[in-house]
């Protein structure tokens, strides 16, 4: 017997503090594990919560839409989330004068690969057109990738998975990575996890050191404006 | 008053969240007073528990499995291929292009 025979229960899976409670509590065990493993960033937080509520929703038999609805208030916060890494960027800016173009450049270069090399690679394996769309935004921040990936005919949850996958694997390489390249530059490591993993990398990147967040903030916010253009450019090529 | 003003930045049409941001960059530049103690709080706060509202979205993929499960191999070699070309690709030219002064943040890593 599950939990959703009893009717009780899924009037109490709608209200706000059912999906707030299990993804907050997630979480917080996701962060205590890290601490525990020595902060190991194989044990990433978000993963963990990821895995824990989706398996609490499993064991309750609790669907995805009820659990969705009730979070509603994390999902508003992710945009002002977004704005809040204005306050890295600025208190950071003298480090952009004089690299502007460097920075344009290593950016530009970093979502279109994204784009173009996960598009080529769904396609080589044999996947189709719906996941290659959904692949293509994944380097964009979560609620830009949805909508990039409804309008070239992608699958926008599955490329709201995919950016955070994304993000997480960014995460957990990132330090392996720069230490096999022996690369030491705070602006470098958090432009590219900024570039490749979004707000995932660029949260990462912020919890290394806030000029390294500051190179992260700007790669999302940049990354915002180019990748778009880029998957449109894509769909274009190859429509539906 | 300000954090206000963050919320409603946040509130902008799509991609509502990118142009708030660039817009309180420029506020801030042009007026650098308007960085008050309470907004950065506020953004620190933020920013500490951002990784917990990624959550709610990544659990959307347990709507996916019947498209995980068919296409698994594309869409993993295609995720951890891309992602990791464009990682490689971003720092290797923020590495290699000229920079101004490249000694200023050395050794910040651990």
């Amino acid at each position: 017997m599950k939990l959703n025979d009893f009717p009780v229960w899924n009037d109490l899976a709608r209200s706000p503090a059912f999906g707030i409670t299990v993804t907050v509590s997630s979480y917080l065990a996701g962060r205590a594990i890290q601490k525990a493993s020595g902060g190991s960033s194989l044990a990433n937080p978000v993963l963990i919560a990821i895995l824990l509520v989706a398996g609490f929703l499993n064991i309750t038999g609790t669907s995805y839409q009820i659990y969705y609805e009730s979070t509603q208030l994390l999902i508003f916060l992710l945009g002002p989330a977004t704005v809040a890494f204005a306050i890295p960027l600025i208190k950071n800016i003298e480090h952009v004068r004089g690299r502007l173009w460097t920075i344009l450049l290593a950016l530009t270069a970093g979502s279109s690969l994204s784009a173009v090399v996960g598009v080529g690679l769904v396609l080589m394996c044999g996947g189709s057109r719906a996941v290659a769309f959904s692949m293509a935004p994944k380097a964009v921040t979560t609620p830009i990738a949805i909508n990039i990936a409804q309008a070239t005919g992608g699958i926008p949850s599955l490329s709201a998975a995919l950016a955070i996958t994304g993000g997480i694997l960014v995460a957990i390489s990132i330090n392996w990575i720069f230490n096999l390249a022996g690369i030491r530059d705070a602006r470098t490591y958090g432009f590219s996890a900024g570039t490749a993993g979004s707000g995932i990398g660029a949260a990462h990147a912020l919890s290394f050191c806030e000029l390294a967040g500051a190179f992260g903030a700007l790669a999302v916010g940049i990354n915002g404006l180019v990748t778009p253009l880029i998957v449109l450019a894509l769909a274009r090529i190859w429509p539906v | 008053m300000i954090g206000e003003m963050l919320n409603r930045l946040g509130w902008l049409p799509l991609p509502g969240p990118v142009i708030g941001m660039v817009v309180l960059v420029f506020l801030l530049w042009w007026k650098p007073r308007t960085l008050s103690k309470p907004l950065e709080a506020t953004s620190r706060h933020l920013l500490d528990w951002l990784g917990l509202l990624f959550v709610p979205a990544g659990v959307g993929v347990i709507s996916n499995l019947d498209v995980l499960r068919a296409q698994w191999v594309p869409i993993l070699v295609g995720l951890v291929g891309s992602t990791l070309v464009s990682l490689v690709a971003t720092a290797y030219l923020m590495q290699k292009l000229p920079h101004p002064n490249p000694d200023e943040a050395r050794d910040n890593q651990p």
